[in-house]
């Protein structure tokens, strides 16, 4: 933690904003754990409740001149509460019927985005450009304060937040409400867990933490359109939260840098098909690490700890 | 009235579309229970091979057929190689695979051979049937096709031996083993049929849409609706389905809603039908034991 | 007389010491330097707008050839065009990245009019010429409030204004239908159209329908729009879909007047496949050579265009319009820089380009000139409306001013 306050003094304003988006895209993951490996739903339309985060943090700050700080809770509860109504209907549905629903609803939302008569308020096809706030202080013992610094601990302050909210979540009756849900639902129904209300819930949260993501990633690209949230955007989510590692917070982080990071290095790779190596190395990933990232560390960690231990 | 028939007779010739790529998909769930997002690139892969054949000056049928067994080892390799290793892995790992594959296929045909659309060429003759102008000889050839295979997969899944144990290597593996079936070989021959089907789905589309990498993507997405809809066991139910997504799609689009909210009262409809039909309109109801 | 002399001569002496410190001054922003200029980029060559990649391939291919015949002014051209799969968010990771930590000198040819959108505010604040935008959208000739952004495709809404007041003046009673993408680019140029027709707008335009980039095809739009009577019909579709849309109107044997927009106008990537035949009596317009027009077959452009495409990018088809489109707009870059000399500064280059006077592109069009002002950006001032006879697209009237 110490680390990540002191990193932007140290990184050009570029890798802090690329930091910045590995934090906003971490929250997301955390979100789509919640629903996907501790409520074991699966949802390949999560790019949608990034949009209406991402939006709705647009439409405050550009119509009503709300502070960017004061937009990212409205647009999680925002979220929240779409994403409830839209889990009680869909999460009658189960394994694949679920993803298409999601899926179709990441495939609708860009669409509805740029339907003409909501062109006012989201500015249509055109998006809507926001400005960057700038920090209140401009310097902080010595150290300046540019704007991208100070998103940066904007985005690290929020990410903390919400990482201490799930982990709050999934350890207490909720999260263990969740677990039994997803991995005996019948038995999870007769002792009496309401299964339908639950998993509405989760997905409602799930939807409050990507979000947040999408509000705080709005801020820090200044700039919302519908191309910006594709299906590719979804698929990306999940393959993050799978490459880092399902039921895993830390994994969240590592399979945000994942997406981040790894698509630029394989470009570097090989100009002529990047997304090819980004693919092999997915399959690689998969079959080496199927517990994700996440996973792979636990295993060297209980590899070397078991190794120190028989030492003894 | 004469446009409404034109819209149906148009649904049904785009929904023929959908329906031959339902149709590899659940041929892939049948026998491995997994569907597959790569599908609809394997199958334009397959596609630019056959058009590869064809630029070398090799006749359409032949060019076909050698597709057919191409796309047969492809598939078969592919499960061999990728997806074995991860075959008892959670769903979601299966599914990260599939999305690199679909990535990897993706961007190899951009590679080799470029994003520009090509024209592919169609068996069927250049004029339309019967003199009617709203669907073209090969949209209606193409159905016919659809339907030739959709039998035959029914009759093999249904009164052959073979696929009688495939059937059963992809529902209760551990089981089929004990009875003696090769499951491994099974789930081999699963995606090599899957890919042939996909290779000819591929091969009827393209003269529709015109060859080009990102063919098969809108595609897949009405055609994975198609077969959820329809019933995902059920490959009568998926081409079903598939014509009544295209029909739906069009007479949404024209009458309804215009083109600009089509997706978002498909993404309704599709939501309705599975909360009054969970298992789709022709699938078997699942239950589970606890 | 020795007054004279001495006058004279310190005249000589002062200019001499005046001129040559000036004459002999480099001016150097981030980005050039004695031995190089870096020109950054981004281009979709992965996802839904992959297709345009080519145009990056053959910019790349040009400086590549123009680095072994000596650069420009003794300077090799680093040329960093990187990926952004048509995504903002992707777009303002990478522009930022080329101009923070690459330092490029310039931003050439970004294409996409959202990818653009997402970085417009950036580049003028950070003072980065963002020159020759692969798009047509109007909003980038604005040099008072973006000075460093200055476009290069023929305005979309003014292309679509275009053809709107062709249809006024030669077939003021048409029943018009629209086939239109459902994105910025198909907006801007049915909103001109709709300029172009004036008040008439609403009662020529009997019928209009959108379609999705993700859409697998647009037959059922077509079906729809030739059910509504129309004689003429404004075509606003990118390649593929234009592609289908010619072949299908052809098929259900509806034969209006047939209006094409120029992104869709090359006939090795759209016509031929969709059909030459099935292409005839198609209007459009054009600003740049074609590769399969026989008429340039001895034009040294032309040829040299082939050429370089043959050795360093055989795999871009030369009758693909996106290669001439890149090569012309390449051309123009290297013009700029030449022009700059040694004073390689981002103000330097932005004040040659907004000073083009009747510049002839090479690839460009006989008597499509380039003009741009200190208050107006737009490159193109004119435009040429063409009509395709089954092999070639042939100028009729007289190029138009649109402004």
């Amino acid at each position: 933690m110490a680390v990540a306050c002191v990193l932007p003094f140290f990184l050009s304003n570029y890798h802090v904003f690329q930091a910045s988006m590995v934090l906003s895209t971490a929250i997301a993951l955390v979100g789509l754990n919640i629903l996907t490996g501790y409520s074991g739903q699966i949802s390949l339309g999560h790019g949608a409740f990034l949009a209406i985060g991402a939006y709705t943090t647009a439409i405050l700050m550009d119509k009503f001149d709300v502070p960017y700080w004061a937009t990212i809770p409205v647009a999680g509860l925002v979220c929240l509460v779409a994403g409830f109504l839209f889990g009680l209907p869909a999460l009658k549905l189960e394994g694949h019927y679920l993803a298409l629903a999601t899926f179709a609803l990441a495939v609708a939302l860009p669409q509805l985005l740029k339907f003409r008569y909501l062109e006012p308020w989201t500015g249509g096809v055109q998006g809507i450009v926001i400005m960057k706030p700038d920090p209140p202080i401009s310097s902080f013992m010595g150290l300046t304060l540019n704007s991208d610094r100070w998103l940066y601990f904007v985005a690290l302050l929020v990410a903390a937040l919400m990482y201490l909210v799930a982990w709050n979540l999934l350890r207490g009756r909720i999260g263990r409400a969740l677990i039994a849900i997803r991995d005996q639902p019948t038995a999870a129904a007769l002792m009496g867990i309401d299964t339908s209300l639950y998993k509405s819930l989760a997905f409602g949260v799930s939807a409050l933490f990507t979000g947040v993501a999408g509000s705080l990633s709005a801020i820090l690209v200044a700039f919302v359109a519908p191309d910006s949230f594709t299906v590719f955007l979804s698929i990306t989510l999940m393959v993050g939260m799978v490459v880092g590692g399902l039921t895993s917070l830390p994994g969240a982080l590592y399979g945000a840098a994942f997406v981040q990071f790894i698509p630029n290095l394989a470009d570097q790779i090989s100009k002529a098909a990047p997304w090819a190596i980004y693919g092999a190395l997915l399959i690689v990933l998969m079959i080496v690490l199927p517990g994700g990232i996440a996973g792979g560390l636990n295993l060297l960690w209980s590899k070397v700890t078991n190794r120190t231990g028989a030492l003894q | 009235m004469e446009t409404f028939i034109h819209q149906i007779v148009a649904g049904i010739a785009t929904g023929g579309v959908y329906a031959s790529l339902a149709l590899a998909l659940v041929m892939i769930y049948q026998s491995t229970h997994h569907i597959n997002f790569a599908q609809g690139e394997i199958a334009m892969f397959a596609t630019y091979l056959a058009w590869t054949l064809i630029n070398a000056g090799f006749p359409y049928w032949v060019a076909f057929f050698g597709t057919v067994i191409l796309a047969f080892a492809l598939g078969v390799l592919i499960q061999r190689v990728i997806i074995r290793p991860v075959e008892n892995a959670p769903v979601l790992n299966v599914v990260v695979v599939f999305i690199g594959l679909l990535v990897i296929l993706n961007s190899l045909a951009g590679w080799i051979f470029t994003y520009t659309i090509k024209s592919f060429p169609s068996p069927f003759p250049k004029e339309p049937p019967f003199g009617l102008s709203f669907i073209s000889s090969h949209e209606l050839g193409s159905i016919g096709v659809t339907i030739v295979l959709l039998v035959m997969l029914y009759s093999f899944f249904r009164f052959t031996p073979l696929g009688l144990a495939m059937r059963a290597a992809a529902q209760n593996p551990d089981s089929s083993r004990l009875v003696g079936i090769r499951v491994g070989w099974m789930l081999a021959l699963g995606w090599g049929l899957a890919a042939v089907l996909g290779s000819i789905a591929g091969m009827m589309i393209a003269p529709i849409v015109f060859l080009e990498p990102n063919m098969m993507s809108g595609v897949l997405l009405y055609a994975f609706a198609a077969a959820l809809v329809g019933g995902i066991d059920s490959p009568g139910g998926a081409v079903l389905g598939g014509f009544l997504v295209g029909i739906l799609e069009n007479l949404l689009g024209a009458y309804v809603i215009g083109t600009e909210l089509k997706l978002s009262v498909a993404l309704v409809l599709i939501v309705t039908v599975l909360t009054i039909r969970p298992a789709g309109l022709f699938g078997k109801v699942i239950v589970t034991r606890v | 007389m020795k007054k004279r002399h001495m006058i004279i001569g310190s005249v000589a002496l002062l200019s001499a010491t005046l001129l040559t410190p000036v004459l002999a001054q480099k001016k150097y922003d981030p980005g050039a330097s004695d031995t190089e200029i870096k020109i950054g980029q981004t281009m979709p060559y992965s996802g839904p707008a992959s297709a345009y990649g080519t145009i990056g391939k053959v910019q790349a291919a040009y400086f590549k050839q123009l680095n072994e015949q000596g650069g420009i002014n003794g300077r090799k051209i680093n040329f960093i065009s990187l990926d952004d799969g048509y995504s903002p968010p992707k777009t303002v990771e990478m522009v930022r990245k080329l101009v923070e930590q690459e330092e490029v000198l310039v931003l050439l040819g970004t294409l996409g009019t959202p990818s653009n959108t997402a970085i417009h505010k950036y580049v003028n604040t950070k003072k980065v010429p963002h020159m020759f935008l692969a798009t047509g959208a109007s909003k980038w000739n604005d040099p008072k409030g973006h000075p460093w952004t200055i476009g290069f495709n023929p305005n979309y809404n003014s292309e679509g204004r275009l053809y709107g007041q062709e249809i006024v003046r030669t077939k003021p009673n048409a029943k018009i239908a629209v086939l239109f993408q459902n994105d910025d680019y198909g907006k801007d140029y049915y909103s001109g159209f709709k300029d172009g027709l004036g008040d008439k707008a609403k009662s020529m335009i009997v019928a209009e329908a959108s379609y999705e980039v993700t859409d697998p095809t647009i037959d059922s739009q077509i079906v729809t729009l030739k059910g509504s009577g129309a004689d003429t019909f404004f075509n606003i579709t990118t390649p593929k879909f234009a592609a289908q849309a010619i072949r299908k109107v052809d098929d259900i044997g509806w034969k209006p007047t047939h209006y094409l927009n120029n992104v869709s106008a090359s006939v090795g990537s759209v016509l031929k496949p969709a059909g030459l035949e099935k292409s005839v009596g198609l209007i459009s317009m054009l600003y740049i050579k074609e590769g399969s027009d026989k008429r340039w077959d001895t034009d040294p452009t032309m040829n040299d265009f082939k050429a370089l495409i043959k050795k360093y990018a055989p795999e871009v088809n030369p009758d693909d319009g996106n290669a001439t489109y890149g090569y012309a707009v390449s051309q123009l870059m290297a013009h700029v820089l030449k022009q700059a000399g040694d004073n390689l500064t981002r103000e330097n280059i932005m004040k040659i380009a907004a000073s083009l006077k009747d510049h002839q592109i090479p690839m460009a069009l006989p008597g499509v000139l380039a003009n741009t002002a200190a208050d107006d950006f737009a490159l193109f001032q004119t435009m040429q409306l063409v009509r395709f006879d089954g092999s070639i697209w042939v100028p009729f009237g007289k190029p138009q001013s649109v402004r």
